[in-house]
């Protein structure tokens, strides 16, 4: 392997279907070098006047030597990261079926609307008479929020879902630290929760007990009675769950949750399957996180940024993390930033919020409306059950019944073939799709869950069927090797993971540094 | 509806497939109790794009943007000139509408933008290795207290008063939670505090700010070598990333963990977010470290490509057990630095530097030469603070209505007291008609 990147030749018999060429190129697919390997002294890309001659106020501090920045002209840097762009499946791209992460359409009004100056150029200091209608678009974000989950109080302050939780438990703990119940030790999270469900549990100092499944998918009621006692703080689950499935038992969960004094938190991660038509206040949730870039469709970046708003029953809403909006008997919002000797808790992150992702959330909310987001989770559930009766017949559904906005197969129909999980997601890659979630839930072997969402057309969902069942059969008919070369037309093969963890490179070295460099 | 493609033809013929009457049918594990039939109350029904667009810029109209007029805000979010390019391309629909790159064939592009701006942290820190981001440099400044409670097996974390207030308050809102202690000292805004007292044997963490949040420039080099001698570990918080340009970086000065923010590169103001936060450790603390990493390897073929990496550390494979429970990074914002970063290169971003400094040193000038101020600092970078004979939450107010967004009164970080203390930021988007403007309406106002 040379600098850039590019193979010294293929090895003999490689299972590349593509032919070798001199640049390393495959037509539209470039091989990109790094940033840094492209660096020449001198080169910049941005236009800055001269330095103003002043005397140094920098104090006693020595300036600093050579960074060791790259230099390369505007249309350089253009060209690489398109490049680099065009390496990467979106969702724009095509189906993007990844369970529990919720891929959906990312309109563009919603991007133009969070670069208006009027948000997106605004400080978060600023006086509040200069801001008030980015204030007044936090109540009304917290408004729509409120009134879809039918709760009392919101904090938009967390900055993504893993961050929501954390605030939630950090309500429940401040909930029994008001009534000096100190007792409470421990956290209650079924085996299907989210990875991140009990690390927050732990992070806040609590004991994590896990729920087992039932044979159906649904956390086992009868577990759970059984570990609850004075020593629980609360119990977190998810609904729909993890395994697509809505808790049928959850109104009694609830009671049982409320009955030993412990609260109820709701991973609400999938609440898109159900916005509009259940509230989860309803189903007697005393604290839930929502995730705007899932149901609401803010783009999901690469990996982020998200936000991870909360809201709160009656039980839980004296304790709102700062800051929040408020709104005076003259109209004018306010916001409330410090904690003060109330039972409002501290401070999560600096500032107010995501308000990039607030913009672009209401402005999703306001175009479907309340009659269209009723639709929404509609159309995601009818797609996932759409796909489930399609596909059950060459693969193995892990659960009788409807789905919700998700499905999720097993790898039992992969059973003697040689065939894996992992294999089935490659060789989809090369047709074309980015693959579902895979081993994940845990509860269930070599997982498969599929997620379409609504943005999905009937066409692409047949498609992907098509693709999916002539996988199955071609696993099936013992073509291991087909999978196991899988995937062949992609920037770059099967990774090794396996090296880059053992021997970790994480960053770009110079192969000579630069200070002997300047020497020179 | 435009962004649902189901006809009715299609959801008829769906529900046929699957064999139900209706998609009622497909919600029947909801306890009939909780199911909502009639229309929501409250909420307005869909909008087209036209009114959705009136209605938003009309609440964007009653903000002041502070490219408009006049502005010196800074404590924490700088207002930068952002070239036209970084927007252009973090909204290509590759970068933009991307996940987390769990399939790193297909995720390369995401993937080599991680390893290059962990690069870059690295580079301007001056530390080994640096994460794929954190949610914001406050909730890094949290996780990196939390990540040296964990290497030094202590439970006390001693913050400077020079660190932004918010900052603290998202650390000590962990601490009470999690359960550690913090070690508070009172704010100094004409410098000096001794750190090392508060030092003791349970002591894991030192935590300063550079520039800290009054704007004075400090050298910690003493300091690291004083808590490394007992065995606490030294954290330097940075919120304006733009002076690593100038000053020396926290790994030269001994900074065991570097938390930063980076809104500052490719980053608009945004009302505080999003944001991105930056995170870089030593070498030997890798496996400590929060968050996602990203790293090199080789393919099938043996050709060079970049995937995550130590993901035992995570959540997702170590639940309950994991270093952090940070799953969500702040990808785009990530991207959105590092192309303003390779923008500017090596001259560019040390020029740039230079310029914040430059004009910092001009509105001091200005702002020392109106009668009843006083500069507080001796040293700083872009942002300082000065002492007036009225509290500043006034004065602030009565600049607004002039037309000038002139700094961020002490008091509004600290939730009272230092009353007459104004912070006060230049940058390289300031020009000298705007600080004359701002000279000029303080003096008017005092």
């Amino acid at each position: 392997m040379n600098n850039q990147g590019r193979p010294t030749g293929l090895a003999e018999g490689s299972d590349s279907a593509v032919p070798q060429t001199v640049t390393g190129n495959r037509g539209l697919q470039i091989e990109e070098p790094l940033i840094f390997e492209q660096d020449s002294v001198g080169r910049c890309g941005v236009d800055l006047p001269e330095v103003p001659a002043v005397a140094s106020r920098l104090g006693a501090v020595k300036p600093r030597g050579r960074i060791g920045l790259p230099g390369l002209a505007e249309p350089q840097v253009v060209r690489h990261y398109t490049r680099l762009s065009q390496k990467n499946y979106a969702i724009d791209s095509g189906l993007y079926p990844l369970g529990s992460c919720t891929m959906k359409h990312n309109p563009r009004l919603n991007e133009k609307m969070a670069r208006l100056p009027g948000f997106a150029d605004v400080h978060p200091l600023q006086p509040e008479s200069t801001v008030q209608g980015a204030l007044e678009l936090m109540a009304e974000l917290g408004r729509w929020l409120a009134t879809l989950t039918g709760m009392a109080a919101v904090t938009l302050a967390p900055a993504a879902g893993a961050h929501g939780e954390m605030c939630g438990i950090m309500a429940i703990r401040s909930a029994h630290d008001a009534k000096g119940d100190k007792g409470r030790t421990k956290i209650l999270v079924p085996e299907s929760a989210h990875g991140t469900n009990p690390a927050t549990a732990a992070a806040c100092g609590y004991a994590v007990e896990a729920i087992p499944a039932t044979e159906d998918g649904r956390v086992d009621l009868e577990a759970l009675k059984a570990k609850l006692g004075p020593d629980v703080a609360g119990l977190m689950l998810t609904n729909p769950n993890t395994c697509g499935l809505f808790e049928r038992d959850i109104i009694t969960i609830a009671e049982a949750v409320h009955a030993a004094g412990a609260y109820f938190y709701c991973d609400g991660a999938n609440f898109n399957a159900i916005v509009g038509r259940v509230r989860p206040a309803d189903l007697g949730i005393d604290v839930m996180h929502i995730n705007l870039h899932k149901t609401f469709s803010t783009p999901h970046g690469g990996g982020g940024p998200g936000s991870g708003p909360v809201v709160f029953a009656e039980s839980l809403a004296p304790f709102v993390p700062v800051p929040y909006v408020v709104q005076d008997k003259d109209g004018a919002f306010r916001l409330v930033e410090q904690a003060g000797d109330g039972p409002a808790f501290g401070r999560m992150k600096a500032f107010h919020g995501q308000m990039g992702m607030f913009v672009r959330a209401l402005a999703y909310m306001m175009s479907h409306g309340a009659d269209g987001l009723r639709q929404v989770a509609n159309d995601a559930v009818l797609n996932a059950n759409y796909l489930l009766a399609r596909l059950q017949d060459v693969m193995t559904p892990s659960f009788e019944g409807p789905c919700m906005h998700e499905c999720l197969f097993d790898d039992r129909f992969l059973k003697g073939t040689g065939v894996t999980t992992l294999d089935i997601a490659k060789a989809l890659i090369d047709e074309g799709f980015h693959p579902m979630t895979m081993y994940f839930p845990l509860v269930v072997h070599g997982a498969l869950l599929i997620e379409p969402t609504e943005t999905e057309s009937k066409a692409s969902l047949d498609q992907f069927v098509t693709a999916l069942r002539a996988l199955a059969e071609r696993a099936k008919s013992g073509d291991v090797a087909y999978f196991q070369g899988a995937p062949r037309l992609t920037p770059r093969r099967r990774l090794d993971e396996t090296a880059a963890a053992r021997k970790p490179v994480l960053r770009w070295s110079p192969a000579v540094e630069p200070e002997k460099v300047a020497a020179e | 509806m435009r962004y649902l493609p189901l006809t009715e033809a299609d959801r008829r013929s769906m529900l046929e497939a699957i064999g139900v009457p209706s998609v009622d049918e497909l919600f029947r594990d909801v306890p009939e109790a909780a199911r909502l039939s009639g229309p929501i109350e409250g909420l307005s029904n869909h909008m087209g794009e036209l009114e959705v667009d009136r209605a938003l810029s009309a609440m964007a109209g009653k903000n002041l943007p502070a490219g408009s007029v006049p502005s010196f805000l800074g404590a924490g979010a700088y207002r930068h000139h952002i070239p036209a390019t970084v927007d252009h391309l973090v909204q290509r629909g590759e970068f933009l509408t991307a996940y987390t790159p769990y399939q790193p064939e297909v995720s390369q592009g995401t993937l080599q933008v991680l390893f290059e701006f962990q690069t870059q942290v690295s580079l301007l820190t001056g530390m080994d290795v640096a994460n794929a981001s954190m949610y914001d440099g406050a909730t890094a400044c949290a996780e990196a207290v939390m990540m040296a409670n964990r290497v030094t097996r202590r439970k006390k974390a001693v913050l400077s008063g020079g660190l932004h207030p918010h900052y603290r308050d998202t650390t000590t809102t962990d601490a009470r939670f999690i359960g550690f202690e913090t070690v508070v000292m009172p704010p100094a805004p004409t410098g000096g505090e001794d750190l090392l007292a508060a030092v003791d044997g349970d002591t894991s963490c030192v935590v300063v700010q550079n520039p800290d949040v009054f704007g004075h420039v400090r050298d910690y080099t003493e300091l690291g070598k004083a808590c490394q001698a007992k065995g606490a570990l030294l954290i330097v918080v940075v919120t304006e990333a733009v002076s690593l340009g100038l000053l020396t970086p926290p790994g030269d000065m001994g900074a065991d963990i570097v938390a930063a923010e980076g809104q500052s590169l490719g980053n608009a103001l945004n009302f505080g977010g999003p944001y991105v936060g930056l995170f870089a450790v030593k070498e030997k603390l890798v496996r400590q470290m929060p968050g996602r990493l990203c790293g090199q390897t080789v393919d099938a073929d043996g050709r060079r490509g970049f995937v995550l990496t130590l993901s035992t550390r995570e959540q997702h494979i170590r639940r309950e057990k994991a270093t952090s429970n940070i799953c969500t990074n702040s990808g785009l914002c990530a991207l959105a630095f590092s192309i303003h970063l390779s923008l500017l290169g090596e001259e560019g971003f040390t020029r740039l530097a230079e310029i914040n400094h430059a004009k910092a040193v001009q509105l001091a000038d200005k702002l020392a030469a109106v009668t009843g101020v006083e500069i507080v600092n001796d040293s700083f970078f872009n942002e300082f603070t000065v002492k007036l004979p009225k509290p500043a939450a006034e004065v602030v107010e009565a600049l607004a209505q002039r037309g000038i967004l002139g700094g961020v009164p002490a008091s509004r970080l600290f939730g009272g007291g230092l009353d007459d203390l104004l912070i006060v930021a230049a940058t390289e988007t300031n020009t000298e008609s705007d600080m004359d403007a701002f000279a000029t309406a303080l003096a008017e106002v005092l």
